[in-house]
């Protein structure tokens, strides 16, 4: 079974914003949420770097250990997605996300918040593949199509790489061999608790 | 005309790319791989090391998502998971068990001179009112949030996924909706109470012989004594520093970020665990625990023996402030009359 990751090659990314808008727009997130964003370090100083960020679909997920009335569960690809018919949302797992991926629509007064929402990795959740149900909560189920997350499928740059992690890993290091430098898979210590050594 | 302007554009044409060939030409003898635009780039272990977070500039307006990684996510994880069960469980397990100890081992406080009939008023209407309006919200804000605890692993086996989801949402609800009726009843009770809980030589003395409770010595004391006094502390300390937390989540990220976030979540829960202990000790003393002494918050008044053994310097106070002496007085039921 192919494990399932994402790998950003901050060397390539020009910050276009086109993984972030064909997430919405393939996701249908609404308004105020996003799953994935570019952000830009050192922005304007020499060396800076963009990076785009959703939830890495960590190797045992923090978000599912700590959440209060077990909403997760982590697919045989390795893919982290919840059951919004279970979430209360309380916001632990924001608290405990190295990633900052989950996002709460406001539904009152103050900050209270509705059911979670984060990066399914374009897998849907536990509805039936492909339903309408899995469309209206979760959005697009690609992965059951044969498809990779459109975030990574739609990168001007290539930079944004999904798929099994031992083939995305090794097209990265292809390329920092042949370029000659890397600035490594950010994330993956954190999320897979291994690097790529380049 | 035609052939010299062209004579003359064929040689500005030639003179560029020459020039150009020029320009071109040392640049392209280097070698390719020496240039290395990562040796000046920012890398994630040096930012890791520096900042424990990741952070740059976003262009959606929410601002929290411009923090790409904080691993401390995990210690916080570790903190829920581990850490705050073994709290909860060694505070609320072990103060349960040192009761029933207690309990087996002293047993209940009785009068010893009985009931002599006649009761004084202990505390008046509005005071009980604040403290049941206090108490039940906390028994529930207190059920609730060990729900979120020790929920999963406790509860969740026991029904099906979504009635513990239909019940924990409840359950957050009134967690959050009953922390203000809470808030408001601590505030109470610290102006309500606060003449009579300023420590003084009375409560040292009072300590020192036991309190009455650890053996059968019966310390004079104040209207409140000093283990009340420790009581009253806990609530109303005990209460801000939760109402402060507890506030911090309800609106989060108001001017807080994810380590603030995270910071407060700790500190409420420890805070909870203990308070939710020292209560269960009141409870104790308040019901099982001591003869007469549940009546002073249920009807409001207590047996005058009870604040002779107890409250004796209370009593004393009472009876020289009142004119008439015995006009707080009532007289009550006998029992078995």
């Amino acid at each position: 079974m192919a494990r399932m990751k994402f790998l950003c090659d901050a060397d390539r990314c020009i910050e276009c914003n086109a993984c972030v808008t064909a997430c919405k727009n393939e996701n249908e997130v609404p308004w105020g949420m996003n799953r994935r964003r570019v952000v830009t370090i050192n922005d304007g100083k020499p060396g800076e770097r963009s990076v785009s960020m959703a939830c890495m679909h960590c190797t045992d997920a923090p978000c599912q250990a700590v959440c209060p009335v077990d909403a997760f569960y982590t697919t045989a690809d390795g893919v982290v997605l919840h059951s919004k018919d279970i979430c209360i949302g309380c916001g632990y797992c924001f608290y405990a996300c190295p990633f900052g991926a989950p996002q709460y629509p406001r539904v009152g007064n103050f900050g209270s918040r509705g059911k979670m929402d984060k990066c399914t990795y374009c897998a849907g959740g536990p509805e039936e593949d492909g339903s309408m149900a899995e469309y209206e909560k979760y959005g697009a189920n690609r992965l059951a199509e044969g498809k990779l997350p459109l975030c990574a499928e739609m990168c001007s740059t290539k930079s944004l790489l999904a798929g099994d992690g031992d083939i995305i890993a090794a097209i990265y290091k292809e390329r920092v061999v042949k370029r000659g430098y890397g600035s490594g898979a950010w994330g993956w210590s954190t999320a897979y608790r291994e690097t790529i050594t380049t | 005309m035609a052939t010299l302007v062209g004579k003359v554009r064929m040689g500005l044409v030639a003179l560029l790319v020459s020039t150009l060939v020029a320009l071109t030409a040392p640049s392209s003898a280097q070698q390719p791989n020496s240039v290395n635009p990562t040796a000046s780039s920012v890398t994630e272990q040096q930012l890791l090391q520096q900042f424990k977070t990741i952070q740059g500039r976003g262009s959606i307006p929410d601002v929290k998502s411009y923090t790409i990684e904080q691993p401390a996510g995990r210690d916080w994880r570790h903190f829920h998971e581990v850490t705050l069960r073994w709290i909860g469980a060694v505070a609320i397990i072990g103060i349960l068990a040192l009761l029933v100890v207690f309990y087996l081992s002293r047993g209940m406080v009785r009068l010893k001179s009985g009931r002599s009939g006649v009761t004084i008023v202990r505390f008046n209407a509005f005071e009980r009112f604040v403290h049941w309006m206090t108490a039940s919200c906390f028994v529930i804000l207190a059920l609730s949030g060990l729900n979120i605890t020790f929920g999963r692993p406790l509860l969740l086996p026991l029904m099906s996924p979504e009635a513990f989801t239909a019940f924990s949402e409840y359950a957050k609800y009134a967690h959050n909706y009953l922390s203000f009726p809470f808030t408001l009843g601590v505030v109470l009770i610290f102006f309500m109470w606060i003449a009579g809980n300023i420590p003084n030589r009375i409560d040292v003395q009072w300590l020192k012989r036991g309190g009455g409770i650890v053996g059968n010595d019966e310390p004079p004391a104040e209207r409140f004594n000093a283990g009340q006094k420790m009581i009253y502390w806990i609530v109303v300390l005990g209460g801000t520093a939760i109402a402060v937390s507890g506030y911090a989540l309800i609106f989060p990220f108001y001017g807080t970020n994810i380590e603030a976030m995270q910071g407060a979540e700790m500190a409420h829960a420890i805070i909870a665990m203990l308070f939710i202990a020292a209560m269960l000790g009141h409870i104790y003393i308040g019901t099982i625990g001591m003869e007469g002494a549940f009546e002073a918050m249920g009807t409001g008044t207590v047996d005058l023996n009870w604040a002779k053994e107890h409250h004796r310097l209370w009593l004393e106070q009472e009876s020289t402030r009142t004119k008439a002496g015995r006009s707080q007085l009532r007289p009550a039921m006998r029992r078995g009359e």
